[in-house]
């Protein structure tokens, strides 16, 4: 197999409503950011890759034709990637199995949500056919599995509190985050109303505007650039409505995450891996995904939150750039934590840069939390 | 600047999206049941897990679940959330418990109301069982019942609730 790595992240401002640029705009803005920042030519791309969540968000279908002249993808081959909110992650994988099957040397991959043009809970929550009209978006169909989480490993309260103030400190020093809450701690969390018990207002995730981009190359295309090359990838699913699926801890990120560390060479990753950017859209997914991703054993993930080790001078820090927790164009978020953890081998992440960062993870996932993606990033190829 | 001042930059366009669903051999077995009160599911011949509402296939063994297996209407709550925000385009007035509902007898769950209990007294394990609209109001769809209520019966250890094969 081919090595490859990512030379090039690009990023929008992540806003609740990027009323300055269209869809094609914000699509460009953060293409524009991925190839200035890999120092390449329009020529040396030979494929575009792009991914979004379900088209109802906009209510633009298959907008991946009309974005054609803004990705850059005029005369080239376009591949468009859906797999809801796990989609950025699996694009960026799918972008990197093309150089690595020596498909492509170089492609431009660019994910992106632009929320605002529509209601993004409402189109979570249809009236389904021949059934009663009671699911209440993201959040209402994940606390049911967050409550028993709890139950399960009797975890305190605070925990949900505690993640979400400390990844908005995170976003405090990532100027690009959607949400800078000057003070944030966890009694400003835990005073905010009640949306889908155990839920809090601020242990839910934003609805944000946004795009990132990556360019992904072969070795041999690489130069003197600097570059996060990939060490192990991997996407996995499992069955929703499977008899026996542990929602809680499902074996489909098991399996994902073994996958990945084993194509790395990881046999502990909490001791191998020196930060993570892991898809965190409500408060309690931190100890839970802690103990899916093998960080720790179940039951344990908790007491590691409430310990401060994924703070971003811990030992094992979560979500230096604030997580979904503080930016979530949906379609992008999974890429987001694949870039910024680029970003943070490549020593790139400025403010949120976690010291003598060498190896790093991404994580996404999606949907009714069936839809896994994963990478393995480090700063040397050895 | 009063609010009809500023000036707009975007217009809000509401739309309203029609579709025709076929609910395929299985779901048309249900529902044929559910229309006459009965909830029957279906259970996979190589694995024995039974599911309701069924979808006509077994996700883990990938064949047609072509057993029927009648059930009872009674079971108890899996997990549950109490959705304090009004959804868009939902017509349920928050607060309300949304429940993933395990009935006796089935491996997989399903989300309905709980009604007709405080909603601090609502647990993981407690007791249901359907409430039925009128007879008359019945339909080809599982609002048929209003609603599941608790019942006086012992709760359940949901860890007894995982699937295992034989």
């Amino acid at each position: 197999m081919i090595q490859a790595g990512v030379i090039g992240v690009g990023q929008t401002k992540y806003d609740a409503k990027r009323r300055d640029v269209s869809m094609a705009g914000l699509v460009r803005e953060a293409i524009d950011n991925a190839m200035l920042s890999a120092n390449l030519d329009w020529d040396a791309v030979d494929a575009v890759i792009l991914g979004k969540a379900p088209d109802m968000f906009e209510g633009v279908i298959m907008p991946e034709l009309y974005l054609a002249d803004a990705i850059g993808a005029v005369g080239k081959p376009v591949l468009r990637v859906h797999t809801a909110g796990s989609v950025g992650g699996s694009t960026a994988v799918i972008a990197a199995s093309h150089v690595c099957s020596g498909q492509f040397k170089t492609v431009l991959t660019v994910t992106f949500e632009k929320q605002s043009e529509s209601n993004a809970t409402w189109a979570l929550s249809p009236r389904y056919p021949y059934s009663p009209h009671i699911n209440a978006g993201a959040g209402g169909y994940f606390a049911p599995f967050i409550r028993e989480y709890i139950r399960r490993y009797e975890a305190p309260e605070h925990i949900g509190w505690k993640v979400a103030a400390k990844d908005r400190q995170n976003a405090l020093k990532n100027p690009l985050a959607h949400l800078h809450i000057p003070g944030i701690d966890e009694k400003m969390v835990s005073d905010t109303p009640m949306l889908w018990e155990p839920l809090r207002y601020l242990e839910s995730c934003p609805s944000s505007d946004g795009a990132c981009a990556m360019v992904i190359t072969a070795k041999d295309q690489v130069g003197s650039r600097n570059v996060a090359w990939i060490k192990g990838m991997a996407v996995r699913s499992e069955g929703t409505l499977s008899a026996g699926r542990d929602e809680v801890n499902p074996q489909a990120g098991i399996d994902c995450a073994k996958d990945i560390y084993n194509q790395a060479g990881i046999t502990n990753p909490f001791n191998e891996i020196d930060c993570a950017e892991i898809y965190v859209p409500f408060s309690w997914y931190e100890p839970m995904w802690l103990e899916n991703l093998g960080f720790c054993d179940l039951g344990e993930g908790w007491k590691l939150t409430d310990k401060d080790a994924t703070a971003i001078d811990g030992e094992i820090p979560f979500n230096m750039s604030g997580g979904v927790l503080s930016s979530n164009p949906i379609g992008a978020s999974g890429m987001i934590r694949f870039g910024e953890a680029a970003l943070q081998v490549m020593g790139l992440a400025e403010d949120h840069q976690v010291e003598d960062a060498k190896v790093a993870m991404g994580h996404a996932y999606g949907g009714a939390a069936q839809f896994f993606a994963m990478w393995i990033v480090s700063s040397s190829l050895d | 600047m009063s609010a009809e001042d500023t000036p707009k930059d975007y217009s809000e366009s509401p739309i309203n999206l029609e579709y025709f669903y076929t609910a395929g051999s299985a779901t048309t077995r249900f529902l044929n049941q559910v229309k006459e009160g009965n909830i029957v599911g279906q259970a996979c011949p190589k694995c024995k897990a039974v599911y309701v509402p069924p979808r006509g296939s077994c996700p883990r063994c990938g064949v047609a679940t072509d057993i029927e297996v009648p059930l009872t209407d009674k079971g108890c709550i899996e997990s549950f959330t109490v959705v304090h925000i009004p959804i868009p385009g939902n017509p349920i007035v928050p607060p309300y418990v949304c429940a993933m509902i395990r009935l006796d007898g089935a491996n997989i769950s399903f989300l309905h109301l709980i009604q007709e209990v405080d909603i601090e007294q609502i647990r993981i394990g407690m007791r249901i069982q359907a409430v039925w609209k009128p007879k008359e109001e019945w339909t080809h769809s599982l609002e048929n019942i209003k609603w599941f209520a608790p019942i006086d019966e012992p709760d359940i250890d949901v860890a007894t609730l995982r699937f295992q094969e034989l």
